[in-house]
């Protein structure tokens, strides 16, 4: 009786992004972060057996064709007090989503927007939007500033708050090389 | 390390590590002059908000699908009394990037991460197996935004 939909529309096979062996290293080396020393290119070097300035090279070459999308601080929504957080989801006329998906993403406060396959009849939202706040009626006025957007296009919305993160470590990548 | 605790510093350092660390040769020693610090107070700093958990990462935030990996948001309808057992379960697999508890008759949700697209039908399979329940997967059909920034 599963539910899951197996059949997601492939992504393109690996490398066509240019990525290499020493590349690859590199993930490797810092998907579980930067060492924090005053230079962390010649620290991850070492550990790859490559110079700093290559594997700075290498790291600028992957932020310029999107395969990092930024080397930064992930905070702890909770200890930072932001208590709710809310994963809108969003049942949006399938001819009207995209161009609304758009504008939802550009309110102040979304952090992550995405359209998503339905699961009638459990599931019908096929809008995500996440949004955090210090209090839940502060995620609720965000909501409603979404709800006024996305206007007659939608049916009906939801805000799944978490109440746990049970696990948050970023994606990690095994050792072996990915074969196709 | 308690939200009363940061000072002042601390909270720019964080809004400001939010942005993105400059790909140059001293990043920490460049944000370290934009702020009006020494680098290694800043270094110091840092690791302290890393190791309190204040932070849950410091690095490099890397797309999945552009490494030629698959990636997918799933959910479970856990039965409240086998939460945990499920749960850990769940966390057991290496593909698992984050998973949080959510109130709604859906309350498990989780991230996986994989080598190769072909390999997420695999591990729904097999969380599946492990779980006895049946995973609602949900890929990303169209990214309209990823940004996180929570102002501190």
């Amino acid at each position: 009786m599963s539910v899951s939909t197996c059949r997601s529309r492939e992504a393109p096979v690996r490398d066509d992004q240019g990525l290499d062996a020493h590349d690859r290293a590199i993930v490797l080396a810092t998907q579980a972060g930067l060492p924090l020393v005053p230079d962390p290119w010649g620290e991850v070097g070492q550990r790859v057996g490559m110079s700093g300035e290559e594997v700075l090279e290498r790291m600028r070459a992957m932020h310029e064709r999107g395969v990092i999308r930024r080397i930064a601080a992930v905070p702890n929504h909770y200890r930072l007090g932001y208590v709710a957080n809310g994963m809108t989801v969003w049942d949006v006329d399938d001819a009207e989503i995209d161009r609304l998906g758009r504008e939802v993403a550009a309110i102040e406060g979304v952090s992550h927007c995405y359209r998503r396959p339905r699961h009638l009849p459990h599931w019908p939202y096929n809008l995500f939007a996440m949004l955090h706040g210090r209090s839940r009626e502060e995620v609720e006025r965000q909501a409603a500033v979404l709800r006024e957007r996305l206007g007659e296009a939608c049916r009906d919305h939801r805000i799944l708050y978490s109440s746990r993160i049970l696990k948050k470590t970023g994606l990690r990548l095994s050792r072996r090389a990915p074969q196709e | 390390m308690s939200l009363a605790e940061l000072d002042a510093l601390d909270r720019r350092l964080i809004n400001r590590l939010q942005e993105g660390l400059p790909l140059s040769p001293r990043p920490f020693a460049a944000v370290a002059g934009e702020l009006g610090v020494a680098e290694d107070a800043l270094l110091e700093r840092l690791a302290r908000l890393r190791a309190s958990g204040v932070l849950s990462r410091f690095g490099p935030m890397y797309h999945a699908e552009r490494l030629g990996g698959g990636l997918t948001l799933a959910a479970l309808a856990v039965p409240e009394a086998d939460f945990e057992r499920v749960s850990e379960a769940v966390n057991a697999f290496p593909e698992v990037a984050h998973n949080y508890r959510r109130e709604h008759t859906l309350n498990m949700w989780f991230v996986l991460a994989t080598e190769t697209p072909s390999r997420i039908a695999e591990v729904i399979e097999a969380i599946e197996a492990a779980t006895g329940l049946p995973v609602y997967n949900m890929p990303k059909e169209e990214e309209f935004h990823v940004r996180l920034h929570l102002p501190v």
